[in-house]
């Protein structure tokens, strides 16, 4: 079931959180809604849950126009940043609380619901932590329950805000590939909100870029990454190298996208090292260029930068590998 | 870490005198302005012996006046319970226009004199009141009768519920309320079963502040009471009437009861203290 929002807008007083947000979320896919904080994508999130009301525009859950649906009868699944755990009751009882809040004439019995958790608590991996309280867990685990909680009411679709926010970032590393791995195997079609630029490539099928309310990009991870639409989602996603060229527009270079020389090389330009440090297996080297341009950020691997014996105040020789070019209108 | 560093420690704390001392002061005040009248009450009241202290204590009137007492103190703990609740979710979960009036308002009965919330009862329901013929006509009575003790009770106690209960939500937040209803509760199951057990500790808390205050309360209802023996005398007004009559072991024998009370409350406000705090459901 594709999920679409249509022309939302939301406003708080004077400010203009979301400005005719058009998108359709695929069925089965795995969404990253990615943006800086204050660009709206939690306010999608919450609108697409029920949580918040749009203004105006449509959510449509397949066909079917979702926009007036009270959140408890929108059938999805919400996991918050913080967890969101009922701190009163077991990890179980956690779990089970959406299916005992049913009515009684679709509630399971009793003996349903305790298979039902006991699988879901197999699925999240916790299996003998039913009867601790939330208080007793560490994140990632609580965030796991977040999730079995969620998953037992079978929602037609999965929000999740932020979900690796509050997490170390080992723990957070792990849990994001588990999540993953968990959609593969359960394919709900899923949104979640993150501002974290390595977490949205690396989990999600499909990339959302927000910026100021409206979204900027979207594609899959890959398409975004090496085609950004804007000046604005090319820095977003990483450090920019900016170039002034000739008729007023300028050239962006990711770091990791120039060769280094030690010696003068045809067509490279030469520049001064302010600074250098390596960073795990990759060399990263502060450099201003001679033709006294903006200082440089360029990433080289480790060994060819201990090789090229790089100092400070030493001159190096660096060409564009790839480059993006932006005409100055797409710059404001 | 810097705290637990022995050496550091010491260098930011007061010398042995200055904490010696103001200890000191502090157990000597307490001594003086509340152990001793403390003590002073239970002496007085067993001055003529355990059987006049008994006697005075199953007094008919005084039966009748705890008979009272515990009415209006069950009554405002339902009502300040309920409407405290009420409130206390409107302003911590929501956001709406006059909040912060509302929320000054709560704190009214803070503010004002107990003795001039009687007043305005006075004036409002007695007889020369503002709604006094009109009640009168229709053979309601208010002053000088249990309706207005319960009501001057109820005023005076409002805040002490509401006030445990707002920074405790506040602090809670609507995230898990949220995460109830996006799984299909309704408002009803919500408030059941997420909100109340969240709050229950801090609700408790206020009950028993809110019970004690009522228990003891004077100024108001003396004021609205008219002091009419077993009909509208209270505990505390029972103590002060007996205390006027001379009848001093009575007087005491009654007092000893409030501040066996007191004791309680301070037990039971310990208890429940701990008991949130293991369960780090108290606000701050």
């Amino acid at each position: 079931m594709n999920i679409e929002v249509r022309n939302i807008e939301k406003r708080y007083g004077s400010f203009t959180a979301l400005g005719d947000v058009s998108h359709v979320f695929e069925s089965g896919k795995l969404s990253a809604l990615l943006g800086p904080s204050g660009s709206g994508k939690t306010t999608l999130l919450r609108i697409i849950a029920g949580l918040e009301n749009a203004d105006q525009g449509q959510v449509l859950f397949g066909c079917e126009d979702a926009s007036h649906r009270h959140a408890r009868y929108r059938g999805v699944g919400f996991v918050f940043q913080h967890y969101a755990l009922f701190r009163h009751m077991t990890v179980f009882e956690n779990i089970a609380f959406g299916l005992r809040v049913k009515a009684r004439s679709q509630r399971p019995s009793r003996s349903e619901i305790r298979k039902k958790v006991e699988r879901l608590l197999k699925l999240v991996q916790l299996d003998w932590l039913g009867g601790r309280m939330p208080s007793e867990l560490p994140g990632g685990q609580r965030q796991r329950v977040a999730l079995a909680r969620a998953l037992a009411v079978e929602p037609r679709l999965l929000l999740l805000d932020e979900p690796f926010g509050a997490l170390d970032a080992n723990v957070r590393s792990e849990l994001r590939q588990w999540l993953r791995r968990l959609h593969d195997e359960i394919h709900v079609t899923s949104i979640f909100v993150t501002h974290d630029v390595e977490e949205a490539l690396e989990v999600s099928d499909q990339v959302v870029v927000m910026n100021a309310g409206k979204i900027e990009q979207s594609g899959s991870p890959d398409e975004v990454y090496d085609h950004p639409a804007s000046p604005f989602v090319y820095r977003f996603l990483g450090h920019a190298n900016i170039f002034q060229v000739a008729g007023g527009s300028s050239l962006y270079v990711r770091p990791h996208d120039f060769d280094v020389f030690g010696e003068h090389f045809p067509g490279a330009i030469a520049a001064q090292v302010l600074g250098c440090r390596s960073v795990g297996a990759i060399g990263r080297i502060d450099l201003q260029p001679n033709n006294g341009g903006d200082p440089l950020q360029v990433e080289t691997d480790k060994n060819s930068m201990r090789s090229m014996q790089v100092v400070e105040g030493k001159t190096l020789y660096i060409r564009p590998r790839a480059s993006k070019q932006y005409t100055a209108a797409a710059e404001i | 870490m810097i705290r637990s560093h022995p050496e550091l420690r010491r260098s930011v704390q007061d010398p042995a005198w200055v904490r010696g001392g103001a200890i000191a002061l502090v157990l000597l005040f307490l001594g003086l302005v509340l152990f001793m009248p403390l003590i002073a009450v239970f002496r007085e009241a067993l001055r003529k012996g355990a059987d006049a202290y008994w006697a005075a204590l199953r007094n008919p009137e005084t039966l009748d006046a705890v008979r009272l007492t515990l009415l209006a103190a069950l009554l405002a703990v339902i009502f300040n319970a309920v409407f405290g609740l009420m409130a206390s979710w409107a302003i911590a979960k929501f956001r709406f226009p006059g909040r912060h009036i509302l929320i000054s308002l709560i704190d009214l009965p803070f503010a004002v004199s107990p003795v001039v919330s009687g007043l305005v009862y006075v004036l409002l329901f007695g007889a020369q009141g503002v709604l006094g013929p009109w009640l009168q006509a229709h053979g309601f009575r208010i002053i000088f009768a249990v309706p207005g003790i319960v009501l001057a009770t109820v005023f005076v106690t409002f805040p002490f519920i509401a006030r445990e209960l707002i920074p405790l939500m506040e602090a809670q937040g609507t995230d898990e309320e949220e995460s109830a209803v996006v799984l299909g509760a309704n408002g009803w199951q919500t408030f059941w079963r997420v909100t109340l057990p969240n709050i229950k500790w801090g609700l408790l808390y206020g009950i028993i502040l809110c019970n004690a205050r009522a228990m003891g309360e004077f100024g108001a209802v003396s004021v609205v009471s008219g002091h009419i023996r077993g009909q509208t005398t209270t505990v505390p007004l029972q103590v002060e009437m007996l205390y006027n009559e001379y009848n001093f072991v009575a007087a005491f024998a009654v007092a000893s009861m409030l501040a066996i009370l007191a004791l309680i409350t301070l037990v039971l406000k310990s208890v429940v203290e701990w008991c949130a705090k293991r369960k780090g459901m108290v606000a701050g």
